[in-house]
């Protein structure tokens, strides 16, 4: 090796291995060098039990198909697990996603039939959903009116979403990859705001003040800086 | 300058032009100068409805491709001197006019006109964007049936989206019997959810099926309940506070009340 600077640092921790990255140096000399680490030196630590592996990348944004190429080249030896991932950068467009994810939108309308709600993140709507409207989110669904058209909540896979509505009577729920019929599946003739959640990968409903004993971590974890 | 009403639904078979060639009647009974528009080209009605069919020459086709005058083409009623009608063209389709032709006659008939009823076609496609386009307001109708109410849904939503703002509610058919019974959706469910103002509601009534037969309009009929209902809503638009009318006493007539005392249904 001709490198003069120490590119990869490794250092050992009690949660497993933290690498390191000089965050100045070419991509392709940093994947160089951590190749040849892997490979070369450290035998002693880098064999044996699964030791999980957080990497620190400080300054520095990787794509995702740089980020699966790191990974690739951790995977060459078998018991490193990589851990966690750390950017002190992301884009943009993530900076926008998070803000919007942290935030709860509202929304006054009346969605009738044709029309279509979609948000990222949390949605409060102050007003209907008529049958043959539909509304979606990646978050939580919360109606201040009767929901009796569609609603999808945590539509790109979010099973902890809810949906919660004063008067729920939806055609029909979908919370994640979860679909539901109301009519048929359970029906409430209940006149108190309700919320449905996944339970199991099953669709449940509840009165809304369950939510706190079956959702509990969902907002609190939520960082609202 | 007067104002453009156009009478829709979505759905068809609710009662559209019934109600219009009714509205523009009752109107035209309060001294109104009234014309009324059939918007549903290919699929014209309006004229058999008022009983005019036989005195039709021009079309509205014919006044935008300019065959002849605006004037030439209007059929004035038999009953009421002030009440006109501007028949649809049989021989053509819906894309025979754009929505910028409609809007520049309906523009001229405001001029002459206290009010210019537009009957639109069921649908929501050109024709319908042709009879919107030149309303300054809009009456939805729909019937107490989950299908007229879901459509009447998606037509308010078209409509809150174009000048004529938020339409307001005429329900038609009603059977007061069967709502009571629970076996019609109650008038109060539909207001509750098309969520929009009431203009009035219309009781079911056989006599209507006469009128339009007769080419008589039921709003003319002193004796029916429906007719009464067309007259108040007309009052309502002039901008009376005329109540809802209540349909219980239809039931509750006096032979009923002798029945129902004897047990007979």
């Amino acid at each position: 090796m001709t490198t003069t600077k120490n590119i990869v640092t490794i250092k050992g921790t009690k949660d497993g291995l933290v690498f390191i990255m000089d965050e100045t140096c070419s991509l392709e000399d940093l994947f160089l060098q951590l190749k040849d680490k892997i490979e070369h030196s450290h035998q002693q630590i880098l064999s044996g039990p699964l030791i999980p592996i957080t990497i620190k990348l400080g300054h520095r944004y990787l794509t995702s198909e740089e980020e699966k190429e790191l990974r690739e080249i951790i995977k060459l030896k078998s018991n490193l697990v990589v851990k966690s991932i750390d950017s002190l950068v992301i884009t943009k467009e993530q900076a926008l996603l998070d803000k919007l994810m942290s935030t709860v939108r509202v929304e006054t309308k009346t969605v009738r039939s044709g029309q279509e709600l979609r948000h990222m993140g949390d949605l409060l709507l102050l007003g209907d959903v008529n049958p043959g409207g539909c509304i979606y989110s990646t978050g939580s669904i919360f109606v201040l009116g009767a929901l009796r058209g569609l609603a999808h909540a945590g539509c790109e896979g979010n099973e902890e979403a809810i949906i919660a509505a004063s008067l729920l009577r939806p055609t029909q729920l979908r919370i994640a990859h979860v679909i539901s019929r109301p009519p048929d599946e359970w029906i409430d003739g209940s006149n108190d705001m309700e919320f449905a959640y996944l339970e199991n990968g099953q669709m449940s409903i509840d009165k809304i003040n369950q939510v706190h004993k079956l959702r509990a971590n969902y907002w609190n974890k939520r960082d609202y800086t | 300058m007067g104002e453009a009403i156009v009478v829709t639904s979505g759905k068809g078979g609710v009662g559209k032009t019934t109600t219009s060639a009714n509205i523009g009647t009752a109107l035209a009974l309060q001294g109104k100068k009234v014309c009324l528009v059939d918007g549903d080209i290919g699929l014209r009605n309006l004229d058999v409805m008022m009983g005019l069919e036989n005195r039709i020459i021009y079309d509205l086709v014919d006044v935008i491709d300019g065959e002849c005058r605006l004037q030439q083409a209007l059929i004035k009623d038999k009953r009421f001197e002030h009440l006109f009608l501007l028949p649809a063209k049989q021989t053509k389709d819906k894309s025979a006019i754009n929505t910028e032709q409609m809007e520049g006659l309906i523009k001229e008939l405001k001029q002459d006109f206290d009010y210019v009823i537009i009957d639109c076609p069921a649908g929501i496609e050109q024709g319908f964007k042709n009879a919107v386009a030149g309303a300054d307001q809009a009456i939805v109708i729909t019937i107490p049936e989950p299908t007229a109410v879901r459509d009447a849904d998606r037509v308010i939503g078209l409509l809150e989206k174009e000048k004529t703002g938020s339409p307001k509610l005429i329900i038609n058919r009603i059977r007061y019997g069967m709502m009571k019974q629970g076996d019609m959706l109650e008038v109060d469910d539909v207001i509750q959810q098309l969520g929009i103002e009431i203009l009035g509601i219309v009781p079911d009534d056989e006599k209507v099926i006469k009128a339009s037969k007769d080419g008589e309009p039921i709003a003319m009929n002193h004796e029916s309940k429906a007719g009464l209902a067309y007259r108040n809503i007309a009052r309502r638009i002039l901008g009376d506070h005329v109540p809802l009318l209540n349909l219980e006493e239809k039931e509750g007539g006096f032979l009923k009340k002798v029945k129902k005392l004897f047990g007979i249904r």
